[in-house]
């Protein structure tokens, strides 16, 4: 019975939600199913942020490694939280956007999350500069492939592409450095996606129908489906 | 000032450039904290000295300058900021001169966000970049906010066929029925363009297979640039146009000025940070080339012992 219950449920939703793309009358249906499911993922916040403080304050009771951070992560969650359901400095009240121009809430996302994040993203240059450095390196003849290709694209995308092949006559214009860029984007490049999209595709159409007739299991805790 | 701060980083990068590159023959591997000082001083000094080149929008990003251009005023747009604070340096620019376009055009601009960080993002813009430069644009007749809803996927299977049952109410709890933009849309079939920023999920390709698709609805979509690859798939059927990271919003602004005076004076943080960009690729470019000199100059070596 343990096991029933949740196999039904899936198949039963799973069956359903099927059924309501290609029958009309069952469309409403279909749509509730997916308001219940948004009603689902709000909880979703609660069990986040209750996980996110169990965690933390596990951490700091046994004082493990790095302790300290977990302080850092609760005051911050306490405080974004408190600022936020409370909407404290908002200009408009209790009934006004909670990202209010002026409220504490977008303060500290605009002074301090932004920066923060921002600044995690820019380290990426760094790094995609001496990763290029290490792996574009003409070893084999698929990695020269890959290597002309990356020296297009990161051409293409400045105006030194342009600067470079401007001297090219308007009937090649096709070998132009921008236009080599977006020919690689638009045929290579889409052949490929396409081909991984529809992969995926298939993937997800095959997992959906082994999950909806009971063969894969193992999201019941059992690996033996 | 500017032209001589650039021109002697300039120097300092390609004398430091050539200097590896004299040395690479030798076979000698480049340290890393070398690389990371040349893309540190690349990306910098046209921060600090700024420069701006002039753009041309690739069809891609006038497919989608076209089409907010040519849609009649008072035409309903939908723009939704799906990205996070790591996410906006490259992709507010071009969010923020497609709502100004839009709103420059008379359409009717809903905003809205599947993000939980979007919203906060989208006041920002509203605040600081889109309504200063439009004082006569009012709060629900000619934009409105309807902010952020949790769900995803799940968000947009919902407002396929009925805003109201997901957003009630806009961002200030007032009732989207009161709303006058909201008068004659019932879903999103009934508006006439969608553009969703972006690059993660739930984002462009989100609303391609759940909205436009479904709906018949256009899609714009702007994006990151590593993301934008993964979206030509979509291009021309099913996407309207593709601004793919600073380029794309860069080519964008660039348009946008070139085709209405009123943005002559406009910010334009995209063709500001082509700069940066151009400098950093050109930095990239040139150790790719090192690394292979280094490369090719080992293997040399080697067959020559044996």
């Amino acid at each position: 019975m343990k096991r029933q219950i949740p196999l039904f449920i899936t198949f039963f939703v799973g069956a359903l939600l099927i059924f309501s793309v290609f029958i009309p009358p069952m469309e409403s249906a279909g749509e509730n199913f997916t308001l219940f499911f948004d009603i689902i993922a709000v909880f979703a916040f609660f069990l986040g942020g209750g996980n996110l403080l169990r965690v933390h304050i596990t951490k700091l009771k046994r004082r493990k490694q790095d302790w300290p951070f977990s302080i850092v992560t609760i005051a911050g969650f306490a405080f974004m939280l408190t600022v936020g359901i409370f909407k404290i400095g908002n200009p408009g009240g209790i009934a006004a956007s909670v990202t209010a121009d002026g409220s504490w809430f977008q303060e500290v996302f605009n002074y301090v999350l932004t920066p923060l994040q921002s600044t995690m993203y820019a380290l990426l240059a760094f790094f995609v500069a001496s990763a290029s450095y290490r792996a574009f390196r003409a070893k084999n003849r698929e990695a020269t492939i890959l290597l002309i290709a990356a020296f297009i694209i990161l051409l293409g995308r400045t105006p030194f592409g342009l600067m470079v092949t401007s001297w090219v006559p308007e009937s090649l214009s096709v070998l132009q450095i921008p236009n080599l860029a977006i020919w690689i984007m638009n045929s290579p490049n889409l052949a490929g996606q396409r081909a991984i999209i529809i992969g995926i595709g298939l993937g997800v159409v095959s997992m959906s129908l082994r999950l909806i007739l009971g063969v894969e299991r193992t999201y019941l805790g059992d690996d033996s489906g | 000032m500017a032209n001589i701060g650039i021109i002697i980083s300039l120097v300092i990068i390609f004398g430091g450039l050539l200097a590896l590159l004299i040395r690479s023959v030798k076979s000698k591997e480049v340290d890393r904290r070398v690389i990371f000082l040349f893309i540190f001083v690349a990306v910098a000094a046209p921060i600090l000295f700024p420069v701006t080149f002039s753009e041309k929008a690739s069809p891609v990003v006038k497919a989608i300058f076209n089409k907010v251009e040519s849609l009649p005023a008072g035409s309903k747009v939908l723009l939704s900021f799906d990205f996070d604070p790591a996410m906006a340096p490259e992709v507010q620019p071009m969010a923020n001169a497609i709502s100004r376009h839009c709103l420059y055009k008379g359409h009717k601009v809903i905003f809205m966000s599947l993000w939980a960080t979007g919203q906060a993002l989208l006041t920002q813009s509203l605040q600081d970049f889109i309504l200063p430069g439009f004082p006569e644009k009012r709060n629900a007749v000619d934009w409105v906010n309807i902010g952020y809803k949790a769900g995803n996927e799940g968000v947009l299977n919902v407002i396929i066929t009925d805003f109201r049952k997901m957003f009630p109410t806009d961002v200030n709890t007032v009732p989207l029925d009161s709303i006058k933009i909201f008068d004659d849309i019932k879903s999103c079939k009934d508006l006439d363009l969608v553009v969703s920023i972006g690059g993660g999920k739930p984002g462009p390709k989100e609303w391609i297979l759940f909205v436009g698709d479904p709906g018949n609805v256009p899609i714009g979509v702007g994006t990151a640039a590593v993301v934008a690859p993964q979206l030509y798939p979509y291009y021309p059927a099913q996407v309207v146009g593709i601004l793919g990271g600073v380029k794309g919003a860069a080519e964008y602004e660039y348009t946008l000025k070139e085709t209405h005076s009123r943005f002559a004076d406009m910010d334009t943080p995209g063709l500001r940070m082509m700069g940066p960009q151009t400098l950093a690729h050109v930095v990239i470019m040139s150790f790719i080339i090192i690394g292979n000199i280094i490369y090719i100059a080992g293997r040399r070596r080697e067959k020559k012992r044996r």
